[in-house]
């Protein structure tokens, strides 16, 4: 067992865990944190997509130890004071979810983009999506809302909290 | 006396966001494997790796010594079995249908076939225990291909002496709705075109975002189940139809449902076992499946051989189709799965007037997991087969695609339409989605781009894809179902409790996993009452909450299960009315209900529904004779399916270097009667768009030659991504049923069976000059730019390797020269 202790969407936690558990189960398992799921065991559907230090990351593709002293956001924290994050608010407004299985995943990564492309074109978009996947929407209004989201008033705001820190 | 006049004047038509969305968004969902419960036990299946063998032995020891290992059962633990996994849909009655038991002990039919589970304190520990339970196999010969089994020379259950499991048929002639295919064939032999092709559904699978997942807790008076499933209210009637338990002893729950698409209507053999292990040991017991055991395990779609022969007037008037399939539907015949290749009966004719129509389907049994509905099930086998070869009448005719549907299909002045196959389409106007969808796609200037890029030898061609496509939807009359000796009715039940707070519950016996039903549903039930939206709830998929339902497949949520809702409103609007006339002191007669208020004519006394509903609560002043309260129940069995149908049109660039091909533009323009809310219409056909895209371009399950599925993970099953597709244009006309109130046809389908066809046409379109008839699924880069290079090979002649058809020996890929005996002429 290994003794870790990682801020996750603005709690601390010390936990001891065996060396090979992987982030999303250390999320899952140990926190509760289920808003954040595992949609396969190959690291392509991205469900799990959290932020780590501010940056996305595939939770399933990181050992919790990895996280030892590091911030972690998963969807459960992106919302501030009971005021959706924009990103969300955009995939609401533009209907960029159905089933809501890859929507976690894919607001985190959709904040991502706009960290690298304030102003994303639909091709940064796209290929900004890659890694997470969708059965339901076909993509379309998921495009849609991270480029509606680029474009809300508080897009300043639009990193995770955990980024700044 | 108060009345809600703060709503729009309609919510019907709104483009209202999603109620469901909240949670969603959030990460406040209910998903099956979110939920723990006090002493619950992780189950870890152990599977076959072999397609068909026996199971010589089991050596369970090392797995049961395990740390925190609980239990390790095979089937021998069960004498009395588990229950098992029933077909519902026996389509002849000397069908051939091996017994399905979720868990076997002496031979394995395909891989993945579980023998034995593993129950520990977590997850990764049965996981790990399991991979030390020793099965020994004795490897027996597999058959896996649909037209190998054909030749019953390998058995993929020898004890059944065949791999045919039934033989169904429609012909015209014998059915009195049409005349003899055979003759018209003949006719068309002599002077006309007859045009043959064979064509490949390739196998694919649903893949759900959301693993299935199972809970069951033994521990209350009633066993719950939580699990991942499109069909509570079915999954509770077959667990007590084969365990034996009682049905009322039983309580199933599906809540939050990451997606389905068909993949998730089947009761599933880890269904049955987490329920067996749980009451074994007393306790909760969870499954939740990995995403490679469900790409294996899960049930597959598709998979179909298709022959066609269409007969035709020398000018292009149709005359006569055939239709002969061969259906794998893998090991064993699942739920419905017999059924899905036999919808395609009353679909291959599609929207085209054809005089003459015969539909035969053999299904066959292999080693390979067992196939159902995937989104459409049988209706985009057959759109496929019908769209593809009347691009190839167009082709042989000389003239444009549109031109040569238009001549063939149902003139809006012919609705009802009596088909060939003995269907009445309700409702529907072709021309007006075709125009406004050629005016959207601009169809006559990327047809000039076409002419203008084969005139300068461009590397880069420019293919148009068309499918004018229709379905039946909302399964459905429970009568018509009856005489196809379907298991089940097709009726929707729905109930509406008035609170006394001026709140609504609605209860739908559909069981949403996507479709926003929540938000729907509220949308109508605020029209009807008069309610405001918010105030609607809409309670679904708990067994003990909505304990009447046929649940959620075949495009039926709405148009069956809304219905239900309309008229369960209907009703409590009726009862509402005598307790109004009682408290108003008026005549029933001279009531009139409008915007949620009961108006005395020509007076301005009235009373709101919902305080009719707070006096009923109280019940201190109601009229003789009546029962306190005004909620209402309703079940809703529709005379007939609705026929929605669009127009797709689709620009494929194609590389005629390297093969590449890249999607330019789609357009659709669908015809789903009245629309509740146009948001979750658009995300519905976006959806149902890529799905069916992904089926011409990418997808395809692959087994190797020992029957190991080599696309058993997302690495090698090849879901598109974002970067793999564009944004498309859909729009809608309305033409509305006239087999509900709402007007509404079904829409969840749409998208995915239009679609495929539309791709695929266009690449052969724009590869059609160099002899190219077809490319078979999914039309990948290789084997687009193998098409080409065998093609250029043989001076516009092209091979068999260039459209490589299933079976080297079938009639058609004889003389691979021949694209019908049309062309001959």
């Amino acid at each position: 067992m290994t003794r870790i202790t990682v801020t996750v969407d603005g709690d601390r936690y010390t936990d001891d865990i065996e060396p090979r558990m992987l982030l999303v189960q250390y999320l899952r398992e140990s926190l509760g944190k289920v808003g954040t799921v595992i949609g396969c065991d190959t690291s392509n559907c991205g469900a799990c997509t959290v932020h780590l230090d501010g940056r996305s990351v595939k939770s399933c593709n990181v050992l919790a130890v990895q996280a030892d002293g590091r911030d972690v956001t998963t969807i459960e924290g992106l919302a501030q004071d009971g005021e959706l994050h924009p990103m969300q608010r955009a995939f609401h407004e533009n209907h960029a979810l159905q089933c809501g299985f890859c929507t976690p995943g894919m607001i985190m990564q959709g904040i991502d983009i706009l960290i690298d492309h304030p102003e994303p074109t639909e091709e940064q978009i796209r290929h900004g999506l890659e890694g997470n996947l969708c059965r339901c929407t076909g993509y379309h209004n998921i495009v849609k809302a991270v480029a509606a989201a680029a474009k809300a008033p508080n897009a300043a705001a639009l990193s995770s909290s955990a980024a700044g820190a | 006396m108060t009345t809600v006049d703060d709503r729009p004047s309609a919510e019907i038509g709104n483009r209202r966001l999603r109620k469901e969305d909240q949670r969603l968004i959030t990460g406040r969902t209910k998903w099956t494997d979110n939920i723990t419960l006090p002493g619950m036990v992780h189950l870890a299946m152990v599977r076959s790796p072999f397609a068909h063998a026996r199971i010589t032995s089991i050596d369970t020891s090392a797995a049961k010594e395990a740390a925190n290992v609980i239990a390790v059962y095979t089937a021998a633990d069960f004498p009395d079995g588990m229950g098992a996994c029933a077909n519902a849909w026996p389509i002849t009655p000397e069908q051939v249908t091996p017994d399905h038991l979720p868990m076997v002990g002496e031979r394995v039919a395909c891989a993945g076939e579980i023998v034995a589970v593993v129950v520990a304190r977590t997850a990764a520990q049965a996981r790990d225990a399991a991979e030390l339970v020793d099965v020994d196999y004795d490897v027996l010969p597999a058959v896996l291909d649909g037209l190998e089994a054909m030749k019953d020379e390998v058995l993929a259950h020898p004890d059944k002496g065949t791999n045919k499991s039934a033989f169904w048929k429609l012909d015209s002639a014998e059915a009195g709705t049409g005349g003899n295919v055979e003759e018209a064939i003949a006719a068309a032999r002599e002077d006309g075109i007859v045009i043959k092709r064979e064509y490949r559904q390739q196998r694919l699978i649903p893949a759900f975002m959301e693993p299935r997942s199972t809970v069951v807790d033994p521990t209350g008076e009633q066993v719950t189940m939580w699990t991942a499933t499109q069909i509570p209210h079915i999954l509770r009637f077959l667990i007590a139809a084969t365990t034996g338990m009682p049905e009322s002893k039983i309580r199933v729950i599906a809540p939050d449902v990451g997606g389905g698409f068909g993949g998730k209507l089947q009761t599933t053999p880890e269904e049955f076992i987490t329920l067996a292990v749980a009451r074994r040991l007393g306790k909760p017991a969870k499954y939740t499946e990995t995403r490679s055991e469900s790409l294996v395990s899960a049930h597959h779609g598709r998979d179909q051989y298709q022959k066609l022969t269409l007969s035709a007037t020398k000018d292009g008037t149709v005359t006569g189709l055939k239709v002969e399939l061969v259906a794998n539907l893998g090991a064993y015949v699942a739920i419905v799965g017999g059924g899905v290749p036999v919808l395609g009966a009353w679909m291959f004719n599609a929207i085209y007037k054809f005089p003459a129509y015969q539909f035969n389907c053999q299904t066959v049994l292999t080693n390979t997991a067992w196939v159902d509905a995937y989104r459409g099930a049988g209706r985009p086998e057959a759109t496929f087969g019908i769209e593809r070869i009347m691009d190839e009448l167009a082709a042989e005719v000389g003239v444009d695609p549109l031109a040569i549907r238009e001549k063939n299909w149902i003139k809006h002045e012919e609705f009802p339409f009596t088909s060939v196959a003995g269907m009445t389409y309700d409702s529907g106007n072709y021309e007006a989605a075709t125009a406004r969808a050629k005016e959207l796609f601009g169809y006559d200037e990327l047809r000039a781009e076409q002419a203008a890029r084969r005139e300068s030898g461009d590397p880069v061609q420019l293919g148009i894809g068309v499918s004018t496509f229709t379905e039946m939807c909302g399964l459905a009359p429970s009568r018509v179902l009856g005489s196809l000796s379907y298991g089940a009715g097709g009726w929707e039940s729905a109930s509406i409790r008035m609170l006394p707070t001026g709140k609504v519950e609605v209860i739908t016996g559909t069981s949403p996993h996507g479709q926003g039903h929540e938000t729907a549903w509220s949308q109508i039930v605020a029209d009807r009452l008069g309610v405001p939206f918010e105030d609607v709830e809409v309670l679904h998929g708990d067994t003990q909450v909505a304990y009447k339902g046929l649940d959620t497949y075949g495009s039926r949520s709405l148009v069956v299960g809304g219905e239900a809702v309309v008229r369960a409103a209907d009703k409590v609007i009726e009862k509402a009315k005598a307790f109004a006339a009682h408290l108003l002191e008026a005549n029933a007669d001279d009531l009139e209900f409008s915007g949620g208020r009961f108006g005395v004519k020509g007076t301005d006394q009235g009373i709101g529904i919902t305080d009719i509903a707070l006096a009923t609560f109280a019940s201190h002043n109601y009229p003789e004779g009546l029962e306190p309260g005004i909620d209402a129940d309703a079940t809703f069995d529709p005379d007939d399916f609705s026929f929605p149908h669009g127009t797709h049109l689709c620009a494929m660039e194609v590389d005629t270097e390297t093969g590449q091909t890249r999607m330019r533009k789609y357009v659709c323009v669908d015809d789903i009667g009245n629309v509740i809310n146009p948001l979750i219409v658009e995300g519905q056909v976006h959806g149902g768009l890529v799905q069916g895209i992904a089926q011409a371009l990418w997808e395809e399950a692959v087994y190797d030659e020992n029957g190991t599925l080599v696309t058993g993970s997302f690495v090698d099953y090849t879901l598109p991504t974002a970067a793999d597709t564009i944004s498309f244009v859909t729009e809608n006309t309305t033409s509305p049923s006239t087999t509900n109130t709402l007007g509404t046809k079904g829409v969840g389908e749409a998208g995915t069976i239009a679609s495929t066809p539309a791709v695929v046409n266009s690449i052969v379109d724009a590869l059609r000059p160099l002899g190219i008839h077809d490319i078979v699924m999914p039309c990948t880069p290789e084997r687009v730019w193998k098409a080409i290079q065998s093609a250029g090979s043989h001076d516009g002649e092209t091979t068999t390797e260039a459209q490589p058809h299933f079976d080297e020996a079938a009639p058609n890929n004889a003389d691979p020269g021949s694209t019908g005996e049309g062309n001959a002429q």
